[in-house]
């Protein structure tokens, strides 16, 4: 994906969360975002997901911009998959109907072609036995990637994760990062907020530091990581690393 | 120890404790006299049935419009939702009664007052039923919303797949605790002189002299309604369960 922001600006009430953000990534599949909280990670990936309209500034993917009214973002929406920190999954369905959800009512399968599409992928990840489940009854671990599965199904363009282990104990954390970077491996394309450094030096093929409402830096991750020359951007990691 | 040998048991000691007090009272029982009224105890009940579910259901719709009325975004209309559960919440039903009946439906040429009284206990039980509504849509978490429009479902859909069968579960104990109160709020309708159960039970008293044999038949029959009314509640909330 090439993704070109510009100008990107968002407002909530009057305090200013994203401040003439500028971002061009050139030809990427993964992208990540890091920085401290409240810099406006999680609101620019919103914006990116097409969930929220910026007050000012324009984003595109591959050469197409973001429309800013609902329903087509409701269109774009239903072309790419979203993953949030919890509380993904609709807790009064099981797993499967969780999938099945979106490919029946959305993309107007029938239920048998849309239970066919979901068998591969729940066996590949592993969660073919825990699909009968209603999410109550899974680890959060599982949920989370039941989530992430959710929006794979529906054969996205790209994904985007907010944070997906955030909520999760170690031993899950890992389990789903597992799968995010088997997702890498199979060329998915993503942007992908996180504060798991080691899992994002290794998946990034751009990492993108947010802060103050700005890209303070962006380039390949060991770059950001360990040799910015940015003061903000090397105190954040200075603090946060081992 | 199973439920129904420890609820069978604690039933029994209650009627007995009940018993006990009453063998002390010294009670002169006429039942006979009170058993010749039968007819207008029946036909009270089913008077109260009627003007039960009737309430029942409009004061359900009334909920769910006074819910939406709240979270709305004009002030105007936010403010007419509020305006009418704090009034309505906050005076007795008793006073909402006879200005509903005396003043107000005289003044718009409403003479039946089995309407008027279905109307004002719609609209009592309505404001409470809006509270009820507008806290259980308020405890899904925002993620839920997100989750659903991140998937491209319209609002619509939304809210039909995703917010209202958790919002259902949510406010069902308290949506079935108002229907029983619901039901026993329905005796006030005597004020207004609608021949339903209770006003029955008070004029066969006024005939009889016999108080206690008239009105334990009465608690008897309010219990008959609503036992099964919390029973059907919990079985729906087992039901609706988010785990297995």
């Amino acid at each position: 994906m090439n993704l070109e922001i510009s100008g990107l600006v968002q407002r909530f009430g009057t305090t200013t969360v994203l401040d003439r953000l500028e971002l061009g990534t050139g030809d990427v599949r993964s992208l990540v975002l890091v920085g401290p909280s409240g810099g406006g990670k999680s609101t620019l990936l919103r914006i990116l997901a097409g969930l929220d309209v910026p007050v000012a500034g324009s984003v595109a993917f591959d050469g197409v911009a973001l429309p800013r009214d609902e329903p087509s973002l409701r269109t774009y929406r239903r072309t790419v998959g979203t993953v949030f920190q919890a509380y993904n999954l609709f807790p009064h369905l099981t797993a499967m109907d969780n999938l099945l959800l979106p490919l029946v009512q959305v993309h107007g399968l029938s239920e048998p072609e849309a239970r066919a599409r979901v068998r591969e992928p729940l066996e590949r990840f592993g969660l073919a036995n825990h699909a009968h489940k209603r999410p109550a009854e899974l680890s959060g671990g599982q949920k989370q990637r039941i989530a992430i599965l959710r929006a794979l199904v529906v054969q996205p363009r790209r994904l985007f994760l907010d944070e997906p282990t955030s909520a999760l104990d170690p031993e899950m954390t890992a389990e789903v990062l597992e799968m995010i970077g088997e997702l890498k491996d199979l060329g998915t394309q993503f942007v992908l907020v996180t504060h798991e450094m080691a899992f994002a030096r290794r998946v990034a093929d751009l990492m993108a530091f947010v802060g103050d409402g700005r890209v303070l830096a962006h380039g390949p991750p060991g770059e950001i990581i360990d040799h910015c020359d940015v003061p903000r951007v090397r105190s954040f990691f200075a603090r946060i690393l081992p | 120890m199973p439920r129904w040998l420890a609820h069978t048991i604690v039933v029994f000691l209650f009627a007995a404790l009940i018993a006990l007090a009453f063998s002390r009272v010294n009670y002169a029982w006429n039942w006979t006299g009170v058993w010749e009224y039968r007819q207008k105890f029946v036909q009270g009940f089913g008077v109260t049935v009627g003007i039960s579910v009737a309430a029942l259901v409009a004061s359900t719709l009334i909920g769910v419009l006074a819910a939406v009325l709240l979270e709305a975004k004009n002030p105007l209309l936010e403010a007419v939702g509020r305006v009418y559960v704090e009034v309505i919440r906050g005076t007795p039903l008793l006073v909402q009664l006879l200005i509903g009946f005396y003043v107000v439906a005289s003044a718009v040429g409403l003479e039946n007052r089995y309407v008027v009284g279905v109307l004002v206990l719609a609209l009592f039980s309505g404001a409470y039923m809006a509270e009820i509504f507008r806290g259980g849509l308020a405890a899904i978490p925002q993620t839920q919303r997100d989750s659903a429009r991140a998937i491209g479902l319209t609002p619509w859909q939304s809210f039909r797949l995703v917010i209202l069968p958790q919002a259902v579960r949510l406010v069902l104990p308290a949506v079935a605790g108002q229907f029983v109160s619901l039901i026993k709020d329905s005796s006030l309708l005597s004020v207004i002189a609608v021949s339903e159960f209770t006003l029955a039970a008070q004029e066969v008293n006024s005939f009889t002299y016999s108080t206690l044999e008239s009105y334990l038949p009465l608690a008897a029959g309010y219990l008959l309604l609503t036992l099964p009314l919390s029973a059907v509640s919990r079985l729906l909330e087992r039901r609706f369960r988010y785990e297995a």
